[in-house]
C-alpha cells in the first residue's frame, strides 16, 4: 500500500475537516472506552493478568529463537509446512508460489493485518488472482478500495449510508429496490454475498492472534465466524503471522486471551476462539487438505534487544488507538501506514523507517491513556520518546523546532542568564497584551494564536516580585 | 496566622520549584503555593537559579539537554526535606523521568533516585504527606476541575483536588465531562500539530462550557493557559485559574487571561 506517513500532517488537516469520519470517530470515543471499563470493573483480578501476560511475553521475546523452531517443528509433526519469510516480498512470493502450485483463482481471508502489512492484495490481483475479504469490515472497505482505519475495526470510518451506496453499486445481480435501510439487512446482503465466496475459494487466507510452540497451533480470535469458514472450507489454509506471535503453551494462550477481548472490545471472551492445527487427519469430518503458515518478520527481530523489544509484546487489541485523543480526532488513515494509534507512532517507524514515519511518534501529547490501558503494559509514551531520540540525533526534526529549541535549552542551562532574560522579556510581554490581558495573535507564535487566544504574563516574573515582597527572604 | 509561623519554625524544609510557565507567566500560583505550603507548617525556600525542569528538551529527544538541566535541579534542590511544585507535569518529570535519565550512571543515578523520592506534586503533598484535609478558604463560585495528565497518570493525583476543594466554603464542584481526557497542550505538541490540538482542546471547551460553571480549575499551567486560550476565543465566560490559588483562597487578582 502506498505509504502517507510522512504527509501525517496534511492527513490530520483533511481528516478534521470530513464530517463523515469525525462522526463516525464519536463511536469509537464513546462504546470502546465504556465497554472496556465495564469488563475490567467486573474482573477484579485484571490486573494481575495483564502482569502474568506481560511476563509471558517477556519470556518469550528473550527466548523467541527457541519458541520458534519449537513452533516450526511442531506445525511439520502435524502435517503443516512452515515458511521462513524475511520481508514483505518474500512473504507475497510464497504465498503466491502455493498459489500458483494449487492453480488457485480465488482465495478467501480472513482478517489480517499482516496481509496489510505486505500488500498481498494488490499483489494477488496483479498475478490474476482475486482476493475476497471475508471479514464484514474489511469486505467494505475492500469494496470501496480503502484500507482499515483501525486494528480490530477496519471500517470504523465508514457509515451505514455509505455502506448502502456501496453494496448497491458492486451487488448489480441483486433487486434495485431492495430494502437496505437497516444495518442487519446491509448485513444478510454480506452474509449472501460472502457464503457463496467461501465454497469456490481454493484457499483461504486467515492471520493468527496467537501461534503456540507446544502444539503448533495457531489461533484466531473473531466475533463473525468468517474466520472458520475461511480456513475450513477453502481446500488450502495459509496461516500469515509476524514471528512475534508465539506463546509457549496452551496455557499461556489462555492466560493472555482473558486480558485480549476485554482490551479490545470489552467482551470477556471473543465469539469465536478458533485453534488450528496442520491440515485435516484422516478421522477428521472436514478441515483443509495443506496447512501452511508464512512466519514474517520484516524488521520484528531488528527490534529484539534493543529499546523498542517492549513493543513486540503488542497483542493487537486496539485500546490504545480506542483510548487516544489524537487518534479520536484525526482517525486511522492520517496515520498512512497499516497500523494507527499509539501501537503505530512506535511500530511504524520501526518497520518502514523514522525518516519516514517521524510524525508519528511527535504526534502525541504523552497524555499516557494509551499506557494506561495497554494490557501488556507497554510503555508506548517512552518508545514514542525513544523514537523522538533517534530523530534528534539524526537531524531529522524541522529546522524551525531544532532552531527554537536550541535557544530555549540556551538560556535554560545558563541560570543567571534566563534570570536577566525574564526579567526583561516578561514584563514587556505583559505590557504588551495590555488591559485585554491576552494576545488574539502573536509573532512567532501563529501556532498557538490561529485557533485560541494566549494568556499574557501577569506582570513581573515571580522571581522577581518575590525578591521585593519578601525582600529577599526564603530566596536562596 | 501567627500559629502557621510559628509552626513553620521547625516543619519540614521544602524547596519550591516554581516551575518556568508559573515564574513567567503566573506569579500568583507561586505565591499562593508558598502561602498553601507555610500554612500547613512548612518551611518555604525558593532557590533563585532555577530555570525549568527540562521536559521541553527530554520530549523532543534532547537528552544531553535534559540532563544538563537535571543536573542543575538536582545539585539546587537535593538538600531539601521535601522539593513541591505547582504542576504535575514538572513534578512527574523530576520524579518519574530524573531517574530514568540518569540510569546507568554510577555518579548521577543514586543522586537522583534519592531527589525523586524527595519531589511531590502541591495539591499530592499536602493531601498524602502532610495530611491536610480542608483549608481556611472561602469562596464563593461553581467550579469545575481538569484533570491535567501527567498529575493523572504519572502521580496519581485524582480525589486530593477534590477533596480539599470541597473543603472551601461556598464553592460548589461540578464534575467535568471526560475530566481525564486530554486538553491538546501537549508542551510543543500544541504549536507543532495546532490543528489537532486544536480539535482536542475544542472538545475540551464544549465540555468545560456545558457543566455552567463560572470557574475551571487544573493543577499545571500549560493546560490552564491552552484551555483559557480557547473558552476565551470561543467566548465563554468562564474564569480560568490554577487550583492553588482557590485553595489559597487568593481569588483577588484577575483570572487567567483575564476577562471576556
Amino acid at each position: 500500500m502506498q505509504i502517507t506517513s510522512h504527509t501525517f500532517k496534511a492527513n490530520g488537516v483533511k481528516a478534521l475537516a470530513d464530517v463523515d469520519l469525525q462522526r463516525a470517530l464519536g463511536h469509537v470515543e464513546k462504546g470502546f472506552i465504556e465497554k472496556r471499563q465495564m469488563a475490567v470493573d467486573a474482573l477484579p483480578e485484571f490486573d494481575a493478568l495483564r502482569d502474568r501476560a506481560v511476563a509471558i511475553k517477556t519470556h518469550v521475546l528473550k527466548h523467541l529463537d527457541l519458541y520458534l523452531e519449537t513452533y516450526a517443528k511442531a506445525v511439520e509433526a502435524a502435517g503443516g509446512t512452515v515458511h521462513w519469510a524475511e520481508d514483505a516480498d518474500h512473504a507475497r512470493r510464497i504465498v503466491l508460489d502455493i498459489a500458483r502450485r494449487r492453480n488457485a483463482k480465488t482465495v478467501t481471508k480472513g482478517k489480517t493485518m499482516i496481509s496489510e502489512e505486505i500488500g498481498l492484495n494488490a499483489f494477488l490481483e496483479e498475478n490474476g488472482i482475486t482476493p475476497i475479504e471475508t471479514d464484514l469490515g474489511e469486505y467494505i472497505i475492500q469494496l470501496r478500495g480503502e484500507h482499515p482505519s483501525h486494528i480490530i475495526a477496519p471500517a470504523v470510518h465508514v457509515n451505514r449510508d455509505q455502506v448502502e451506496a456501496d453494496f448497491r453499486r458492486v451487488h448489480v445481480d441483486l433487486a434495485p429496490d431492495r430494502d437496505l435501510t437497516e444495518p442487519v439487512l446491509l448485513l444478510a446482503e454480506a452474509r449472501q454475498m460472502l457464503r457463496q465466496a467461501y465454497g469456490k475459494a481454493d484457499i483461504g487466507i486467515t492471520g493468527a492472534n496467537f501461534l503456540v510452540a507446544e502444539t503448533g497451533t495457531s489461533v484466531i480470535v473473531t466475533n463473525e465466524g468468517n474466520g472458520d469458514l475461511t480456513q475450513l472450507l477453502g481446500k488450502c489454509h495459509v496461516v500469515l503471522a509476524s514471528i512475534e506471535k508465539i506463546v509457549p503453551t496452551l496455557e499461556d494462550l489462555s492466560q493472555i486471551l482473558r486480558v485480549l477481548a476485554r482490551s479490545a472490545t470489552g467482551q470477556e471472551m471473543s465469539v469465536y476462539t478458533t485453534l488450528s492445527t496442520g491440515p485435516r487427519r484422516s478421522d477428521d469430518p472436514d478441515g483443509p487438505e495443506e496447512y501452511h503458515v508464512v512466519l514474517l518478520d520484516n524488521g520484528r527481530s531488528n527490534m529484539l534487544g534493543t529499546e523498542f523489544e517492549e513493543m513486540l509484546r503488542c497483542i493487537r487489541c486496539g485500546a490504545c488507538m480506542n483510548h487516544c485523543p489524537v487518534y479520536h480526532a484525526v482517525g486511522g488513515h492520517s496515520y498512512g501506514w497499516v497500523y494507527p494509534g499509539p501501537m503505530g507512532a512506535v511500530l511504524t517507524p520501526s518497520l518502514i523507517g523514522v525518516d519516514k514515519a517521524g510524525h508519528l511518534p511527535n504526534a502525541s501529547t504523552f497524555c499516557g491513556r494509551c499506557e494506561s490501558v495497554c494490557p501488556m503494559k507497554i510503555p508506548l509514551p517512552k518508545l514514542m520518546r525513544h523514537w523522538r531520540e533517534k530523530e534528534f540525533e539524526s537531524h531529522l526534526q524541522p529546522r524551525a523546532q531544532r532552531w527554537g529549541l536550541g535557544v530555549w535549552a540556551f538560556f535554560a542551562t545558563r541560570p543567571r542568564l534566563y534570570r536577566l532574560a525574564t526579567s526583561f522579556v516578561v514584563p514587556l510581554l505583559s505590557r504588551l497584551a495590555g488591559s485585554r490581558r491576552r494576545f488574539a495573535s502573536l509573532p512567532l507564535a501563529e501556532g498557538w494564536t490561529q485557533w485560541r487566544d494566549l494568556p499574557a504574563p501577569e506582570g513581573r516574573t515571580f522571581m522577581q516580585q518575590w525578591a521585593e515582597t519578601n525582600g529577599g527572604e526564603d530566596l536562596v | 496566622m501567627s500559629e502557621a509561623t510559628l509552626e513553620s519554625r521547625d516543619g519540614p524544609r521544602v524547596g519550591l520549584f516554581v516551575t518556568c510557565l508559573v515564574d513567567s507567566f503566573r506569579p500568583s500560583v507561586g505565591f499562593a503555593t508558598v502561602k498553601l505550603l507555610k500554612d500547613a507548617g512548612c518551611r518555604v525556600e525558593i532557590p533563585r537559579l532555577q530555570t525549568c525542569c527540562g521536559q521541553p528538551a527530554y520530549n523532543s529527544g534532547d537528552r544531553a539537554d535534559a540532563r544538563t538541566i537535571a543536573e542543575q535541579v538536582i545539585e539546587l534542590f537535593e538538600g531539601y526535606d521535601y522539593v513541591v511544585a505547582p504542576s504535575g507535569s514538572c513534578a512527574g518529570m523530576l520524579k518519574k523521568h530524573y531517574p530514568e535519565l540518569f540510569a546507568g550512571d554510577a555518579a548521577w543515578e543514586p543522586r537522583a533516585d534519592a531527589f525523586s523520592a524527595k519531589v511531590h506534586e502541591l495539591v499530592g503533598f499536602l493531601s498524602d504527606v502532610l495530611g491536610v484535609t480542608q483549608v481556611g478558604a472561602r469562596v464563593e463560585t461553581r467550579a469545575t476541575y481538569h484533570d491535567a495528565c501527567s498529575g493523572l497518570r504519572e502521580l496519581g493525583i485524582k480525589a486530593q483536588p477534590r477533596r480539599l476543594l470541597e473543603s472551601i466554603e461556598g464553592l460548589t464542584l461540578v464534575e467535568l465531562k471526560d475530566a481525564e481526557v486530554c486538553c491538546g497542550f501537549g508542551g510543543t505538541f500544541c504549536v507543532k500539530y495546532p490543528d489537532i490540538s486544536n480539535a482536542m482542546v475544542g472538545k475540551k471547551a464544549k465540555a468545560v462550557a456545558a457543566t455552567g460553571a463560572d470557574l475551571l480549575l487544573a493543577g499545571d499551567l500549560g493546560c490552564l493557559m491552552n484551555m483559557d486560550g480557547k473558552l476565551k476565543r470561543e467566548g465563554v465566560a468562564v474564569e480560568v485559574r490554577h487550583v492553588a490559588e482557590v485553595l489559597a483562597g487568593m481569588t483577588d487578582t484577575p483570572p487567567i487571561g483575564g476577562r471576556l
